[in-house]
């Protein structure tokens, strides 16, 4: 910021109190002694000197819904790894599955076994049909066969039925959103007779609508007694479908809980050895000059007569379902989409944005939605991505000049509390709330006057978010106006000083947090 | 009809720009609307569309190969010098020593994609580069004119005499190249292993997860390739009834443009043979059209050039645009 400097160390959060040491091995015993479909015992994992899982117990019961939970690194990918093969444990391990011992997996044991895994990614064919997606296995095996594409389509529409699911199976499956695609992905699963599926974040990028469906069929698998072990960021989707949690923390087991008498923030606790007291940070700033003036804004079928005002200092929460027109207003305000009537005014002042170029120079900043692919330049290095947007900063005779780039972003490195090796070392070396942070510091380097931030927390975990929304905080204080958008309510609930809710490219809610609560603007939301 | 319209866009747009210059040609010059010309096409363009049919394999498996035009010369070479020692030969030994030297050549830029990780297009440059270089050294530029009888006689294996005096004919390359052709689609589209190379090139890393052995992938995609290109060249050979090194030098870039014009995606998972040969005869027919125009020869490359670019843009996005019934969405959006 221009203006502010933060004023106090980035390692002091206000939020970190105590460490849950006390929790470990506090082995829960509920649903009584019904025979494990899967044990492991004494699983240990070194990668390059680092122990990645230390003497970890895993138990999963027929039909049941488990969920494994932790922050990113702390060994739930090397243990699905491990159980499916891919992977294979330090000696002394025991993995038991089905009524027989094995000392470790093997990909082709597994899936045979009716292990299944659904990954984060799907490792879905966007090119390739929908059946051959579904039906993949049958085009497995060394020697070439010919292709029963009839046999293919049949499996694969007997797989979709079993989800309550019509789906055109001839059409390349590039053709479907995200959401039908994980339900190809389930489908997949279930071809091979799975006993035990893993699911890896399998909401990350779904709608409400479209987890409440997923989370129903979750139910009717294990209904049917198929096995399914979860894996979500979303603490409350968890608390709602599964029977057993399990929590991993640095690589041990912190322990096994039954959900029943769970809160999202004990799990919090437990995950991250730290407790966070979500408290409604909301403020009035009515006093502050207005820096943004949005006035009946519109595009057609993507929103509509849409006003609003932000202030210095504040910090304007906008939520509602994906596709309510959230990002295409963001857009639009950073210059990249054209409005088709209504009025942009920054401190007072009309503005025509041509190109983001414009709006950047008028000093608007907007962290994209999707950081992987859109906000940072994955293999570049740290410093090279930070100072992307403010090249003009760091210029000395009209060339690049290397001193300049690193002060600059020693300076936001430092402000911002982000851990790092070397401004070298490539940004995917990061984890996912630092390179957030990154990212930030990025846009905060072009000296904004308005922050939009699209779906700040998605890819990051619950203990850095929460350093996320520090930064946020500190960054409004110190006089930013910042737009927060996410389809999380609780997000924009405690963190912004006004929300306003958006359905079908319309804004027809505004909410204070101090008078509201929580449930009202869920409730709204998610009607 | 709709579906195969939405899910073959770029074969129907490659079709309809065919028959646009067909029909232009047809009324602007007095020969290209015959059966003799439309055959004389089909000889023309077969080593070219075999050349294709093999490379389209190498793109869908998400691959891309510089190497195969004079890794066809030297196969030509080594053919040739082989077929000396045995005494001649036929067309069966002809082939089968020109299939095997292909698919070796496609099996080396296969070993050093697969086990040193270069990646494709850096491993065949280099190879284009050594196979060029190892056959200029050895054989200081000269051409091989006396090619065994049975190389160099024109085989037809069917002909006929048209109303009009002109002959069509049927020759043993079109006959080839027809059993490539055939022997790729069923390849990429009938067998588990085709499923596999599509798969491998679309996700690459979900390919793996499902335990397809990507060495394998490596060296069936490259040396399919490879035995193309020897065929391939063998027929360049009979065609033309000598052994030139650098006959085919440059071939590979117009056969990639042909392929690439089909809808094969360089980067993987995504090409059918149907739009391959299309991409080839498309090619073929300007050129032909442009020769009947009596449009100087210097200006072909330009011209083809201008047309690939055009076809190409026509038939990413814009295809949607240009008939709105096509881009109606699945049924689940």
């Amino acid at each position: 910021m221009r203006k502010g400097v933060f004023g106090f160390p980035p390692a002091s959060r206000s939020n970190l109190t105590r460490f849950m040491g006390r929790h470990m091995h506090q082995l829960a015993t509920a649903g009584g002694s019904e025979k494990p479909l899967l044990a492991l015992r004494d699983i240990n994992m070194t990668f390059g000197g680092v122990r990645a899982l230390k003497n970890v117990s895993f138990d999963v019961r027929p039909g049941e819904v488990h969920c494994l939970a932790g922050e990113n690194g702390c060994g739930k990918s090397t243990l699905i790894k491990i159980i499916t093969g891919v992977y294979r444990p330090a000696d002394g391990a025991s993995i038991e599955y089905d009524g027989e011992s094995y000392s470790h997996m093997s990909p082709v044991t597994a899936q045979d076994r009716g292990i299944q895994v659904i990954w984060q990614d799907l490792a879905l064919f966007p090119e390739m049909s929908v059946a051959e997606n579904i039906a993949f296995q049958t085009v497995l095996g060394r020697w070439p066969k010919l292709v029963d594409y009839n046999r293919m389509r049949q499996i694969a529409k007997d797989a979709l039925a079993r989800l309550g699911v019509t789906l055109d199976v001839d059409l390349p499956l590039k053709e479907y959103a995200i959401a039908q695609r994980q339900i190809v992905a389930i489908a997949r699963a279930l071809v091979g007779e799975a006993k035990l599926v893993f699911m890896d974040e399998p909401t990350a990028s779904l709608t409400q609508s479209e987890t409440d469906h997923l989370l129903d069929i979750v139910r009717g698998l294990s209904a049917s007694g198929v096995a399914v072990v979860f894996v979500s960021h979303r603490l409350a989707e968890v608390l709602e479908i599964s029977s057993r949690i399990t929590v991993l923390r640095d690589g041990a087991l912190v322990g096994v809980y039954p959900a029943a008498g769970m809160t999202q923030s004990r799990i919090t606790e437990l995950m991250t050895g730290k407790t966070f007291d979500q408290q409604v940070r909301a403020k009035s700033r009515d006093g502050q000059p207005v820096v943004l003036d949005v006035k009946g804004l519109s595009r057609p079928s993507q929103f509509e007569d849409v006003s609003l005002t932000v202030r210095r200092g504040e910090t304007l929460g906008i939520t509602g379902l994906l596709g309510a027109g959230r990002t295409e207003l963001a857009l639009t305000l950073f210059g990249m989409l054209k409005p088709a009537s209504g009025t942009i005014s920054l401190e007072g002042k009309p503005v025509h944005f041509s190109s983001n170029r414009d709006a950047i120079r008028a000093g608007v900043a907007y962290l994209s939605e999707d950081r992987l692919s859109l906000g940072l330049i994955q293999p570049q290095s740290i410093a090279d991505n930070l100072v992307i947007s403010s090249l003009d900063k760091v210029l000395s005779g009209g060339l690049l000049s290397e001193e300049r780039k690193r002060s600059l972003v020693a300076r936001w490195i430092g402000d911002l509390g982000v851990k790092i090796g070397l401004q070298q070392d490539a940004i995917s070396t990061l984890s996912g709330g630092n390179q957030q942070r990154v990212a930030i510091a990025k846009w905060l380097a072009t000296d904004p006057k308005l922050l939009i931030l699209d779906a700040p927390t998605v890819g990051v975990d619950v203990g850095a978010r929460a350093g996320i929304f520090d930064i946020v905080a500190r960054l409004a204080e110190s006089g930013l106006a910042i737009i927060l958008i996410s389809d999380e309510v609780p997000e924009v609930y405690f963190n912004a000083d006004r929300v306003l809710h958006m359905a079908q490219g319309r804004i027809v809610g505004s909410y204070d947090p101090r008078t509201s609560s929580l449930a009202d603007i869920e409730g709204a939301v998610y009607a | 009809m709709r579906s195969f319209v939405r899910t073959h866009a770029t074969e129907v747009s490659l079709l309809a720009v065919i028959v646009a210059i067909s029909a232009v040609l047809s009324v602007s010059t007095a020969n290209f609307f015959s059966l003799g010309n439309a055959f004389d096409l089909l000889n023309i363009s077969s080593v070219n569309i075999i050349f294709a049919v093999g490379l389209l394999v190498v793109l869908i498996a998400g691959g891309i190969d510089i190497s195969f035009a004079v890794a066809a010369s030297v196969v030509q070479y080594g053919t040739a010098i082989a077929l000396g020692w045995i005494g001649g030969g036929g067309w069966v030994s002809g082939l089968l020593i020109a299939g095997s030297l292909g698919i070796l050549l496609g099996a080396i830029n296969a070993f050093l994609i697969h086990r040193f990780r270069v990646i494709s297009i850096v491993a065949t440059i280099s190879t284009f580069n050594i196979y060029f270089g190892l056959l200029m050294f050895f054989t200081k530029g000269v051409s091989i004119y006396d090619l065994p009888g049975w190389l160099t006689d024109r085989v037809i294996l069917f002909e006929h005499e048209m109303a009009d005096g002109t002959w069509i004919e049927i020759t043993l390359p079109v006959l080839v190249m027809v059993l490539c052709v055939i022997a790729t689609w069923v390849l990429i589209t009938r067998t588990t292993t085709g499923r596999q190379l599509y798969a491998f090139g679309d996700n690459p890393e979900g390919a793996r997860r499902f335990g397809i052995n990507i060495g394998a992938m490596q060296f069936i995609a490259f040396g399919w390739l490879g035995l193309m290109a020897g065929i391939g060249g063998l027929i360049q050979a009979h065609y033309a009834q000598e052994v030139v090194p650098n006959a085919l030098y440059g071939r590979e870039l117009d056969v990639l443009a042909a392929v690439v014009l089909g809808g094969a995606r360089l980067g993987g998972g995504k090409g059918s043979v149907l739009g391959c040969v299309l991409g080839v005869l498309l090619i073929s027919i300007t050129q032909n059209g442009l020769n009947l125009m009596g449009v100087s020869p210097f200006a072909f490359k330009m011209i083809v050039g201008a047309i690939i670019l055009m076809a190409i843009t026509l038939s990413n996005t814009r295809i949607e645009r240009l008939l709105p019934f096509v881009s109606q969405k699945g049924a689940g959006r």
